[in-house]
């Protein structure tokens, strides 16, 4: 067999983690975004070329046979999969990655090699293959419960106990004792605590989504991905791997910022969304009592009131998503615009349930990417908006996050719609948001509801406007 | 507090900085409202309304200068009126600063603290206070209206049983917001609009607002960062020329609105211009004040030519109407400032502190350049602390911050110490890269933007399956191993994460498009 020099396979690493580089901050803009990806897929190819040629590394038949099975199901996958699901999907493959830390975890535990080690070093490779074994496995389990809530097999409400934060506190000294227990064990015997810590890994990955509401769902989904990175930088202390040790450690460290970035959005802290008991910032005390009366209006109502509209805004949210309503709802603003309307989208931060959900959607059905606008920029235009048609939204355009110290969503900066001349707020019902919180702005006199689904109410809209 | 409100003294001017609608409002800020005997009359508001909407009626100037706290003023004041005005007035006028030097200096020795409504920055969040926006729309209005009076037909197209009537054709010069006003304007009269404006940005507003843009084919784009358009080359300005010759000959009435600020407005049509209009065809300058678009345009006059074009050099300010926009501008920007409660002079904010030409005894003035980005509106909106304390606050956090910082490094440091002591040579390299790596993803992400999170985190999540080379590192060429099978279904799931990962982000990049 045919192999390369260890000089240059580092220096085929050097060269794929500067791709890696090179593609993360790519991804920064729009136009150098396709690059990026670019990159990101020739680092990779380096770094398995690489690998698979150098010293030490055989069964060569295997690793084609299983890459090959796996990219053909990774092409399906990617290829089938609803825009609409793509948090779902972004949430199994990080399963995968913890999966895949774990078992090379148990490998490298298993690896004969690894055992001629003495002393210290010794001890610090057990401890790496330790660590990264539990984060794996917390990753592994947490993503399956995270995809299963976004995929709605498991209830989005947060599902939570007194004491779980104990439970968790006492799980994680257990395990640090089975990890004291297994370092002192001789050889492989130390299988049996590792066995169970990965038990219990993966029973805390379960919880710790398990209590975790579907609105914060975008963060859990951005921190996994971090979790994904520091089981590979485990890894690749394990194997003194340094491509896997920068790549893990980019992968981490970016997941973590993005993670921080959204919390930021909410307007909540970091460890509230990842420890607190899903929803609750809120301050206590009364609520506010909601006044008023809802009403709603039928599809020719609010085409009329869009005809007569010079401003109209879209607030689009998971509702929007579920119903697959992109594509007609930009037939719609097309046409609003060809009367010479100002139409435009207002995107919440953390609107959907992936950070940038709801601009990838519009992006699919073609809208322009300079009439979607950020919350920021067009608050201030709310004012002197006529018409602003909410779209399956709820919590971001919620007014009790400016004025209700009580509510729980307090504080997180939301879209103004309240303060334009008219809301349409299109819902399937009047259940309340991911938050829970019932939401004053129905009650509003400047607001009305249109029930149904988005899609179809969008539609029958567009027949009453054509006509 | 007191907001005085006094007669405007200059001939022409017909506004009144408050109506009985703002007077209300001033007062539900939590201000008291003294208002000069007369003020409203020649916008039509009579004391008596004022009286009834609250304010207190005062009979000289003397007395609301002296005894306000806030003065709300329209034009700038006379040296005479600043010689009435207290130590530490805050006063709320239009003060054009870069033409008016003298008057800044007298206010300054004065110490009042002068807002020009004229300096408030054009960013989204100061929109609302955008005196020179809500004037120009009403001037953009009233151009259409005035012009229409001069031409004498119809601006729609009829066919009636008296016979077929053309609509008229206007054409709008400059598509900012007086032009786009004027745009409304005549396309809801029913004429064919058309507008030029060496801005291409501009294009899709003009589209919004029913016109047709006009452009020449020169690639130049005047947008400038100010939001006023530059100068443009001598071989576009030749092109434009030429575009305006042919336009004349054909529409009926030209509205123009170009200005740059402290400068005279530009010519832009000329006499050949003139001399190739239609004899009943009107001409109305916006820019007359400040020496007119039009080379024929007298400031002040309405002047037909020897070939029968009305050029329109003046306007009626529809005072009732304008000192309404205004008065609610400056209530907006008292809103900012905190209303009377919470009321602060906030140096730091992006509006007050570029407004605020005079301030403690100084001139403050050109202010520093902003440029005009949707980012800037969203800076602070609250009520921010004094000047000093902010210093003082700023002073205690960065000295907390330092302490911190020390402190943590000292901790990060002996760790690292204790690392270096007892972890072999090979691990400590290892976590020299893997620190750095850390920071590098750090910097990295910090500038995504929102809209591309999701492809993002697609991305890192298909880089994360280079835990691959972990399981090829451990594959051994006999299937009985159980380290092998362990390493094959590790190759397989990252493997399915990366090319899935990938995919699935080109993908969604695919559908991105301007």
């Amino acid at each position: 067999m045919f192999f390369i020099e260890k000089e240059i396979q580092m220096a085929a690493y050097l060269f794929a983690s500067i791709l890696f580089i090179l593609s993360l901050g790519g991804l920064s803009s729009q136009e150098s975004a396709k690059r990026g990806v670019l990159f990101g897929i020739v680092g990779m190819i380096v770094a398995i070329i690489a690998t698979v040629l150098g010293e030490g590394v055989s069964g060569q038949v295997y690793i084609i046979i299983a890459i090959a099975i796996a990219s053909v199901i990774g092409l399906m996958l990617a290829r089938k999969v609803e825009m609409t699901a793509m948090p779902q999907l972004v949430a199994i493959l990080h399963s995968f990655v913890g999966l895949a830390a774990v078992l090379v975890g148990f490998g490298s535990y298993l690896d004969p090699h690894a055992h001629t080690l003495t002393g210290a070093a010794h001890t610090i490779h057990l401890v790496e293959v330790f660590v990264g074994i539990f984060i794996g496995a917390i990753t592994f389990t947490g993503s399956i419960i995270a995809w299963g809530k976004l995929d709605g097999k498991v209830p989005s409400k947060p599902w939570s106990f007194k004491g779980l934060q104990t439970m968790n506190l006492v799980l994680l000294i257990v395990c640090t004792i089975l990890g004291v227990l297994y370092c002192k064990a001789d050889g492989t015997s130390g299988m049996l605590y590792l066995g169970i810590m990965t038990a219990i890994a993966s029973f805390i990955g379960v919880v710790l989504v398990m209590a975790i509401g579907g609105g914060d769902m975008p963060v859990v989904v951005s921190m996994l991905n971090s979790y994904s990175g520091w089981a590979a930088a485990a890894a690749g202390f394990m194997l003194g791997n340094d491509l896997l040790i920068v790549t893990g450690a980019l992968v981490g460290s970016s997941g973590a910022i993005l993670s921080m970035h959204m919390c930021h959005a909410m307007n909540r802290s970091f460890f509230s969304v990842i420890f607190a008991s899903g929803a609750g910032n809120g301050s206590g005390g009364e609520k506010k009592a909601i006044e008023g009366e809802v009403t709603s209006l039928n599809h020719e109502e609010v085409a009329t009131l869009l005809k007569e509209a010079k401003s109209v805004v879209i607030v689009p949210g998971y509702g929007m998503a579920v119903a697959k309503a992109q594509y007609p709802i930009f037939d719609m603003v097309q046409t609003l615009r060809k009367a010479g309307k100002n139409v435009r989208f207002a995107i919440h931060p953390v609107a959907g349930r992936l950070p940038g959900h709801m601009n990838v959607l519009l992006a699919e059905a073609n809208v322009p990417y300079d009439i979607v606008l950020e919350m920021d920029e067009i608050n201030d235009d709310m004012p002197n908006t006529d018409v602003v048609m909410v779209i399956g939204a709820n919590d971001v355009v919620n007014p009790s996050a400016q004025d209700d110290p009580a509510s729980s969503i307090y504080g997180m900066p939301v879209i103004e719609a309240w303060k334009a001349e008219k809301v349409i707020i299109m819902k399937r019902s009047m259940s309340a948001g991911y938050s829970g919180e019932d939401n004053p702005l129905f009650y509003k006199p400047n607001s009305e509801m249109l029930y149904g689904d988005a899609k179809d109410s969008v539609e029958k809209i567009m027949g009453f406007l054509k006509a | 507090m007191k907001v005085g409100i006094p007669s405007e003294i200059f001939p022409n001017e017909l506004r009144v900085a408050a109506t009985p609608k703002t007077v209300k409002r001033l007062q539900k800020q939590g201000f008291e409202v003294y208002i000069q005997h007369n003020a409203g009359i020649k916008a039509n508001f009579s004391d008596k309304e004022f009286e009834e909407a609250g304010a207190k009626i005062i009979d000289t100037a003397a007395e609301i200068y002296g005894k306000s706290d806030v003065v709300l003023k329209v034009k700038e004041p006379s040296i005479e009126e600043v010689d009435l005005m207290k130590e530490g007035l805050v006063l709320l006028s239009y003060l054009w600063p870069a033409q008016n030097q003298l008057l800044l200096q007298k206010l300054a020795d004065k110490k009042v603290n002068a807002i020009a409504m004229d300096a408030i920055p054009r960013i989204s969040r100061a929109q609302k206070m955008d005196v020179l926006s809500s004037m120009a729309n009403i001037a953009g209005y009233r151009a259409v209206i005035e012009g229409s009076y001069h031409f004498g037909r119809f601006l729609n197209g009829q066919i009636t049983a008296a016979g077929k009537v053309e609509p008229a054709k206007v054409l709008v010069i400059g598509a900012g917001v007086a032009g786009l006003a004027s745009l409304g304007a005549a396309n809801s009269l029913g004429a064919i609009v058309r507008a030029f404006d060496t801005r291409k940005e501009v294009a899709e507003q003009i589209q919004s607002m029913g016109g047709e843009f006009l452009t020449v084919e020169i690639e130049e784009d005047g947008a400038t960062s100010s939001g006023y358009s530059k100068e443009m080359s001598p071989a576009f300005i030749e092109a434009e020329m030429k575009l305006f010759l042919e336009q004349a000959k054909e529409v009926d009435i030209v509205i123009t609105t170009a200005q740059i600020p402290g400068r005279p407005a530009p010519k832009l049509w000329l006499d050949y211009h003139v001399a190739a209009m239609k004899p009943g065809s009107v001409i109305v300058d916006l820019a007359a004040a400040t020496g007119g678009n039009c080379v024929e345009t007298r400031n002040g006059e309405i002047y037909v030519t020897p070939n029968g074009v009305t050029i329109v050099g003046k306007l009626n300010q529809l005072p009732s109407q304008a000192s309404q926009l205004y008065g609610n501008n400056l209530c907006h920007l008292l809103d900012d400032m905190g209303k009377a409660e919470k009321w602060k002079i906030d140096m730091e904010d992006a509006v007050v502190s570029r407004a605020m030409v005079t301030y403690n005894g100084k001139i403050n003035w050109p202010p520093a350049p902003l440029p005009v980005s949707p980012t800037a509106g969203g800076a602070k909106k609250v009520v921010a602390p004094t000047a000093e304390e902010i210093k003082q606050s700023d002073a205690e956090k960065s000295k907390k911050a330092a302490t911190t910082t020390v402190m943590s490094l000292a901790v990060v440091g002996v760790l690292l110490l204790l690392v270096g002591a007892s972890a072999p040579p090979e691990f400590i390299q290892h976590f020299t890269v893997f620190v750095l790596a850390v920071f590098v993803g750090w910097q990295l992400i910090t500038n995504v933007a929102h809209s591309l999170h999701t492809p993002l985190m697609a991305v890192t999540n298909a880089i994360s399956g280079i835990i691959v080379v972990g399981g090829l590192l451990q594959t051994k060429n006999d299937l009985s191993n159980p380290m092998t099978i362990l390493a094959g279904i590790a190759i397989l799931v990252a493997s399915i994460n990366i090319v899935g990962g990938f995919v699935v982000t080109h993908r969604m990049l695919k559908m991105f498009k301007k």
